[in-house]
């Protein structure tokens, strides 16, 4: 079963709603015991970044300690930015630092909020993004990014205006900027991937 | 590249979409869930719920329709209509809204979007404004609010360049003079927004042809087309337009 993180941030409920649209099982709880459970964890997110860390108070030791086991972990937009070490929206704020980078503000010469579809290039190394093709568009609403640093890091960007990463992966732990819930038929397809490597994970144990 | 958006508005009233002039000989265009996941599956890249009536009991509806409709539903959308308090857009985002939209109670406590926005990101709070242009041949435009019976004196490019300030991060830009004409969008009054602000825009008011969503991109610089009811734009489906744009070198989701 998938626990999605239930930690007081809006829109958390189209999370559960996609996963259970596509048949998988999924508990949005905030009990140690079903995040220790759990086949994958799913760290939503709708807020502003500093009342996102604030709201997921001792949480964040937990998912953290969890994710660094091994346990597939999906960051979404702000849950996304969050697996970074620091941010910059109203003023600054630590992250989980599980992926080094830092989420600064979209640099100006462009509309901000980065807002609507977007196109992603798709590499082929990265599961969370298998069987889209070589490109796709998601829905993105956000006006921060994260800048990332880690060489461990795989990357898929848009393009605005200069390369934008929209999703990321390390290892067991897995980010996208934009909505995967939010992004039709691609969405969905992402959300059935990570379905499937919390499945492996799960069977390997 | 980030594509143009086609946006269908959907009124709701008493749990049903209803369909209308100005509000006027309302007539119910069917269910709000089903025509919401029919728009989504034929293309449309958001929507808009727009709860018409906005009295205390319709908010209690329109929480109980934003779920079911989010069950359906895996494209963005955006309730409006009433919205008062920070608590009422936070039930709202829970229940499965992507955006909620403010309008009067943003002209009377403009507190309301800064709140908001600190605390839930601006890119879920849509101002909606609703233009009135002063006079004939002069491009200058009030803001109207309570639905649009009600004129104020603010300029609607100040206002807007206000509201960015304070933390908005997107505006329903409405001609109350082009609403219901079919004539086109006001790109006057678009470009005129588009101009004094960088975040996005969306116009409403005037849809009747295919070049009129092209002319409101081109000429107003907007990064939306929102089609104001369910009737304006019936001899086209959203994928027809989003080919008539893609033929004419506007990027869209298609």
């Amino acid at each position: 079963m998938i626990v999605v993180i239930d930690y007081n941030v809006g829109n958390i409920r189209s999370v559960c709603n996609a996963f259970r649209y596509i048949g998988c099982e999924v508990k949005l709880s905030r009990e140690f015991e079903d995040i220790n459970t759990a086949s994958g964890l799913v760290l939503p997110g709708v807020a502003a970044f500093g009342y996102a860390v604030s709201a997921l108070g001792a949480l964040d030791k937990q998912i953290k300690e969890i994710a660094l086991g091994g346990k597939p972990l999906l960051g979404i937009c702000v849950g996304y930015q969050m697996l970074f070490e620091i941010s910059t929206e109203h003023d600054e704020h630590k992250g989980l630092g599980l992926i080094q980078g830092s989420v600064i503000p979209i640099p100006p010469g462009r509309k901000v909020p980065h807002m609507g579809w977007n196109s992603v290039r798709i590499p082929e190394d990265m599961d969370l993004l298998a069987g889209l093709g070589k490109q796709k568009n998601f829905y993105f609403a956000h006006s921060y990014y994260a800048d990332v640093s880690d060489s461990d890091a795989r990357t898929a960007y848009t393009d605005y205006g200069f390369d934008l990463p929209a999703s990321v992966q390390k290892a067991n732990i897995y980010g996208t900027q934009f909505h995967p819930e939010k992004s039709g038929q691609a969405g969905l397809k992402i959300l059935r991937n990570f379905a499937q490597i919390c499945e492996r994970y799960t069977g390997k144990c | 590249m980030l594509t143009k958006r086609i946006i269908p508005c959907l009124d709701v009233k008493d749990n049903r979409v209803v369909k209308g002039v100005h509000f006027l000989n309302l007539q119910d265009a069917g269910d709000p869930v089903e025509l919401g996941a029919k728009y989504s599956d034929n293309g449309a890249d958001e929507l808009v719920f727009l709860d018409i009536t906005a009295t205390i009991r319709s908010r209690k509806t329109i929480v109980e329709l934003v779920e079911k409709v989010a069950e359906n539903v895996f494209i963005p959308f955006t309730v409006g209509g009433g919205i008062q308090t920070v608590e009422q857009v936070d039930k709202l985002l829970r229940s499965g809204a992507e955006k909620v939209s403010v309008n009067t109670a943003a002209v009377e406590n403009p507190n309301l979007i800064a709140e908001a926005a600190k605390r839930f990101g601006s890119q879920c709070v849509v101002v909606a404004i609703d233009a009135r242009r002063l006079e004939k041949k002069q491009n200058k435009w009030k803001v109207c609010v309570k639905a649009g019976t009600e004129p104020t004196d603010i300029d609607v490019v100040e206002w807007a360049v206000k509201v960015e300030n304070l933390g908005a991060g997107e505006i329903l830009l409405t001609s109350m003079d082009a609403d219901g004409t079919k004539a086109g969008y006001d790109n006057q009054l678009n470009r005129a927004v588009t101009n004094a602000i960088n975040i996005p825009v969306i116009a409403s008011g005037g849809a009747g042809k295919l070049e009129h969503l092209y002319d409101a991109i081109v000429d107003g610089g907007v990064d939306a087309v929102l089609m104001a009811s369910v009737t304006h734009f019936g001899n086209y489906t959203i994928k027809q337009m989003k080919e008539y744009l893609g033929n004419r070198g506007i990027a869209v989701n298609l």
